[in-house]
């Protein structure tokens, strides 16, 4: 990599962080690496400062407590793909971190650094936004928490504000009798996805469905929540008949399609209904065995 | 030649210890005090005259030792072609840095010599080109209509043309039962070896000598040229190829930037450096294929195909590159696969257009032969409405034909078609899969299945059929303690000739594999050679090696004899000893006859002391390995995905000298020919601007994407050389991407079709299968 010359800092605080990054201009976080390091050896980031966060203590764990998942944004996809406790906790992050890139880009690349990059064929927004995340920011004046629905905002844009800096993701420890899972179409260069889906389903007692969470990434320019689709799931039972017809809405909330040249934005809107279906029968069998 | 105890033998590669441990020195590798490195600024357009350029803020930059500009290079030599003798053929002046015009994008404008390797890539930005841009045409069919933008301010962007006929074509086709006809696209590829190219240099002006490292598979054929580029005296120059980290041809070449690196050298005095990065690889190293043809066969009922005729336009790009032109002709050379065609013709336009040029990529030519020859029988089997099979059986060389004449003109040395073929169908159990795929079609699930059966040539070649020298050199050099050194022309970057060389010295000359050193890549060092490529290290360099070596066994017998007082002919190797027959008690090792040797003393008579011999090998063919493979595949109508259940192949490439790294050179040549078939292809916009110029968007192939190889051989010894090696580095790649996108199109049968466009995205299946067009 040969990118532009840059000042590079290390704080091992996430204060430090905070106030590094309020004190330059034109400077950037570096996580993991994975997308900031591609853009710089290319020039196409030439930021004048490069804060390098990941010496920072403390936001690189998975804990549940409280009733929430927490994972630090510096956990590698690695850690959750590898963790025991979230495969049979909630199913859908392990899965998501796995479907992505291959083994080296899963032991440096973190879950913070991917949702704040905010590519609309990324894998964690699609899981972030099923299993309601929220994002817990920390900025000059303290810290304070966005929910999924409202961190992306459009294609590679989120609400996080200059000066502030991601730290935790949270996630509800989901209820009992409720599966999740991720279903992806690889772009067979990048591998990131043509079309991911990932849903969650919970069964009340008598086993019906009553709640849910699908969102979809890859076919629009940010990933979205299928709501058609959940709302068409609420109240029924988890049959075939009931999930592959609310898998068949999974398009309709698309703001617009992606196109390029790996796939058609008709395309992709039909993996999106293809991959709801996967997901969802996934999703659903884990909720009930 | 016989398998004895190293020859044969599963021998791990001697070469990957030190690449596995990062021990081996690749250009990038080289450090001297006061070295330079070197950028390059490139043309953003595809076509536009240069109007100005401005290179004061690049030389003003603190570390910037010189900027240049094609102004400076106007003395040094053009890129050079080595094929360029064909009918209506235009050879446009190729300079190493674009004056007046450029052509491309990626076509170097400006090189910037810098201290340090950051200033030197910060300063590309301060060149300030002002270009006025020109509409640009970027395939070759459009660039042979009337009305398309000139290319190189002549009248036409007819690059040259060749025909090819042999028999009567039109007679046959007329009299067929049938004509079936199609039309095949071989799109453009990259070859991207892992390491780039790269390239250093350095003036020593006490010797008045240059050396240039370079990533290359042809370090004597590119002293050569950089001699004459330069206009300084080849013996002044001297080519280290060091390690090389993987070519497939598109190290076959001299770059523009090979030359402007010497330039640099001795004018500035100072040692230079470039490293070609991934996304320049994309833009300025050759591409592969790029041919659109129209294929015709004249077909009898009984499924004889008779005559074939393929007309095609091949794109050049903007210049040509080292052999650009020939690659075509090769697969005119190779129009008849396997099968007994005996009218056949091809007629090949090739056109310039704002694009890189083409030139070797694995397999070079024969892929796209093989391609059409393999897909054209599978439409003739679907026409008639028979096993796929069939029609193969129906035209193929007789076991009992060989050596064969086709109607190209070519020789086959040997075969034996049916062998590999039912050694293949046997381990798939084809007649099992047809059955699956029936009853897996009545519950709509569409199971494809795929053959190729293919034949190609390897070994290039006689120099008769060559654009330069086809011959190969090998010096065998014994050292006085019995360890041998040997100097091979070719170029090994990957092929484990370090491995197999010494395997065969081993057993030729009686000592341990560990005994013997394989040298190549240095010009100072080495013989004059050829190089590596066109599947030719082993059958060719190796032959030389062989040849070489029997001239010092020959030698060490006679001095054998001596000690032993015995007849020269009554020496035999035993057990790394050379005994007098019979009388294994007295015997010599190649040790004590070296010392002897070097001694000087007591040699017999008209003996030389020393021990070394060279040899040049110029072969009377070609060689022609064949094969079957089998691809299985799933369709998921749903989404369009390709599972890949099964690939097998039964590959023949004569004897084999270590089979561990034969099947290495097919797993990797399967991987390659199946990344054209399903991933891989550059992108041009129609402004001539690359679209897939990363790795983001060019898909190469990974292990993942494949089910384990199933791999067997058969063994047709070939008659061209004494070791009767066939030659195996592009077997895999031309034989497998037919097969594959055969097996796809078997399983979208029952969706009427016929043919689909590489590569299979699966959105084209999608499309086929759920009513649409494939587009």
């Amino acid at each position: 990599m040969i990118p532009n010359t840059f000042d590079y800092h290390a704080p091992k605080t996430l204060k430090k962080a905070i106030s590094l990054l309020n004190e330059h201009e034109d400077a950037k976080i570096l996580a993991g690496g994975h997308s900031l390091i591609p853009l710089m050896k290319l020039r196409f980031a030439s930021p004048a400062v490069v804060i390098d966060i990941g010496r920072v203590s403390g936001i690189s764990r998975i804990k549940i407590a409280d009733g929430q998942i927490h994972i630090g944004a510096l956990t590698t996809h690695h850690a959750i793909a590898s963790n025991a406790r979230l495969r049979r906790v909630c199913a859908a992050l392990p899965e998501t971190a796995l479907e992505i890139g291959d083994a080296q880009v899963r032991n440096r690349g973190t879950l913070g650094g991917s949702v704040v990059h905010a590519d609309p064929a990324a894998d964690w927004p699609a899981t972030m936004l099923a299993l309601r995340a929220e994002f817990e920011v920390g900025g000059p004046s303290g810290t304070r928490t966005i929910s999924a629905g409202d961190f992306f905002v459009d294609m590679m844009t989120t609400s996080i504000q200059d000066g502030e800096i991601l730290s935790q993701i949270r996630i509800p420890v989901p209820p009992a009798n409720t599966g999740s899972a991720y279903a992806k179409i690889h772009q067979s260069a990048s591998g990131f996805a043509i079309a991911g889906v990932a849903a969650q389903i919970t069964l009340d007692g008598s086993g019906n469905i009553s709640a849910a969470g699908v969102a979809v990434t890859g076919v629009a320019p940010i990933a979205y929540v299928a709501s058609a689709v959940e709302s068409a799931l609420i109240g029924n039972s988890p049959d075939e008949a009931t999930l592959t017809s609310a898998a068949a809405l999974a398009a309709n909330d698309a703001s617009d399609a992606n196109e390029d040249l790996h796939a058609s934005g008709e395309y992709r809107k039909h993996l999106a209904t293809v991959l709801a279906g996967r997901a969802l029968t996934s999703a659903a069998e884990r909720a009930t065995s | 030649m016989p398998v004895s105890k190293s020859v044969g033998a599963r021998i791990k590669r001697r070469e990957d210890p030190r690449l596995i441990q990062g021990l081996a020195t690749y250009v990038d590798d080289i450090q001297m005090p006061g070295m330079c490195y070197v950028t390059f600024v490139r043309s953003p357009y595809a076509h536009a005259i240069i109007k100005s350029i401005d290179a004061s803020a690049a030389t003003d930059l603190e570390g910037v030792v010189a900027v240049i500009t094609g102004e400076d290079v106007k003395d040094v030599g053009g890129v050079p072609c080595a094929a360029t003798d064909f009918p209506n053929v235009q050879v446009p002046h190729h300079p190493v840095l674009a004056t007046g015009k450029v052509r491309f994008v990626g076509e170097p404008v400006a090189a910037i010599v810098a201290t340090k390797r950051y200033t030197a890539h910060d300063a590309v930005d301060l060149v300030e080109v002002d270009y006025d841009p020109l509409e640009a045409v970027a395939s070759g069919e459009a660039a042979l209509k009337d009305d398309a933008v000139k290319i190189h301010d002549t009248d036409t962007n007819l690059a040259f043309t060749w025909d090819l006929e042999g028999g009567d074509v039109e007679g046959a086709l007329k009299s067929a039962d049938r004509v079936v006809k199609e039309r095949f696209v071989h799109q453009r590829l990259a070859p991207n070896p892992i390491e780039p190219r790269g390239v250093a240099a350095d003036y020593n002006a006490g010797d008045d000598q240059l050396t240039l490292w370079s990533s290359t598979q042809i370090p004597h054929i590119l002293r050569t040229q950089i001699g004459l580029m330069l206009g300084i005296p080849e013996n002044r120059v001297r080519v280290i190829a060091p390690e090389v980290g993987g070519g497939f041809g598109c190290k076959l070449n001299v770059y523009a930037e090979e030359a402007v690196l010497g330039f640099l050298a001795r004018k500035l005095r100072r040692p230079v450096k470039w490293m070609e990065g991934r996304r320049e690889s994309f833009l300025h190293t050759i591409h592969g294929r790029d041919q659109v043809g129209d294929v015709e066969v004249a077909v009898q009922n009984d499924g004889t195909i008779t005559a074939l005729k393929y007309t095609v336009v091949a794109d050049m790009g903007a210049y040509y590159q080292l052999l650009s032109p020939a690659i075509p002709t090769l697969t005119g050379l190779m129009l008849c696969g396997c099968y007994r065609f005996k009218n056949v013709a091809m007629h090949l336009r090739a056109a310039f257009t704002n694009k890189m040029a083409t030139d070797a990529y694995r397999g070079a030519g024969r892929p796209e032969a093989t391609y059409m020859v393999e897909r054209i029988v599978d439409c003739v089997a679907d026409e008639l409405g028979v096993d796929p099979l069939e029609i193969r059986r129906k035209n193929f060389i007789a076991n009992d034909a060989f050596p064969y004449e086709t109607g190209t003109g070519l020789a086959y040395d040997s075969g034996n078609y049916t062998g590999a073929l039912d050694k293949a169908l046997k381990m798939a159990d084809y007649d099992g899969l047809r059955k699956k795929q029936a009853e897996m079609r009545e519950q709509g699930r569409y199971l494809g299945i795929g053959l190729s059966t293919y034949a190609e040539i390897c070994g290039m070649g006689p120099s008769t059929a060559m654009p330069a020298g086809g011959w190969e050199s090998g010096t065998v050099r014994v050292d006085p303690t019995g360890k041998v050194t040997v100097l091979t022309g070719i170029k090994p970057h990957g092929q484990g000739q370090e491995t197999t060389f010494a395997q065969l010295i081993a057993d030729g000359l009686g000592v341990e594999v560990d005994d013997v050193k394989i040298l190549h890549g240095d010009t100072d060092t080495v013989q004059y050679g050829t190089g590596t490529f066109g599947s030719r290290g082993t059958a060719v360099g190796g032959t030389a090696m062989i040849m070489a070596m029997e001239k010092v066994k020959a030698k060490v017998k006679r001095i054998a004899a001596h000690l032993l007082e015995a007849n020269a002919d009554d020496i035999e190797l035993k057990d790394n000893r050379y005994i007098v027959r019979g009388h294994p008690e007295q015997g010599v090792s190649l040790t004590d006859v070296s010392l002897h040797s070097h001694r000087g003393i007591n040699l017999p008579p008209d003996t030389e002391p020393g021990l070394a011999e060279a040899h040049f090998f110029e072969p009377t063919n070609f060689t022609f390995p064949f094969g079957t493979h089998i691809a299985v595949v799933e369709i998921d109508a749903n989404t369009g995905e390709i599972d890949i259940q099964r690939y097998v192949a039964v590959d023949d490439v004569g004897n084999i000298i270590n089979p561990m790294i034969v099947e290495g050179q097919i797993h990797g040549g399967i991987a390659q020919g199946l990344g054209q078939a399903l991933y891989e292809e550059v992108i041009y916009d129609e402004s001539g601007q690359m679209m897939t110029g990363s790795f983001m968007d060019y898909a190469l192939p990974k292990a993942h994407n494949f089910p384990r190889f199933e791999l067997d051989n058969t063994v047709t010894p070939s008659p061209v050389n004494p070791m009767g090696v066939k030659g195996v580095g592009e077997a895999g790649t031309i034989g497998s991407t037919p097969a594959i996108v055969n097996a796809v199109v078997d399983a979208l049968k029952p969706f009427g079709v016929r043919n689909i466009d590489m590569p299979l995205r699966p959105e084209k299946l999608w499309r086929l299968m759920n009513g649409g067009a494939s587009s």
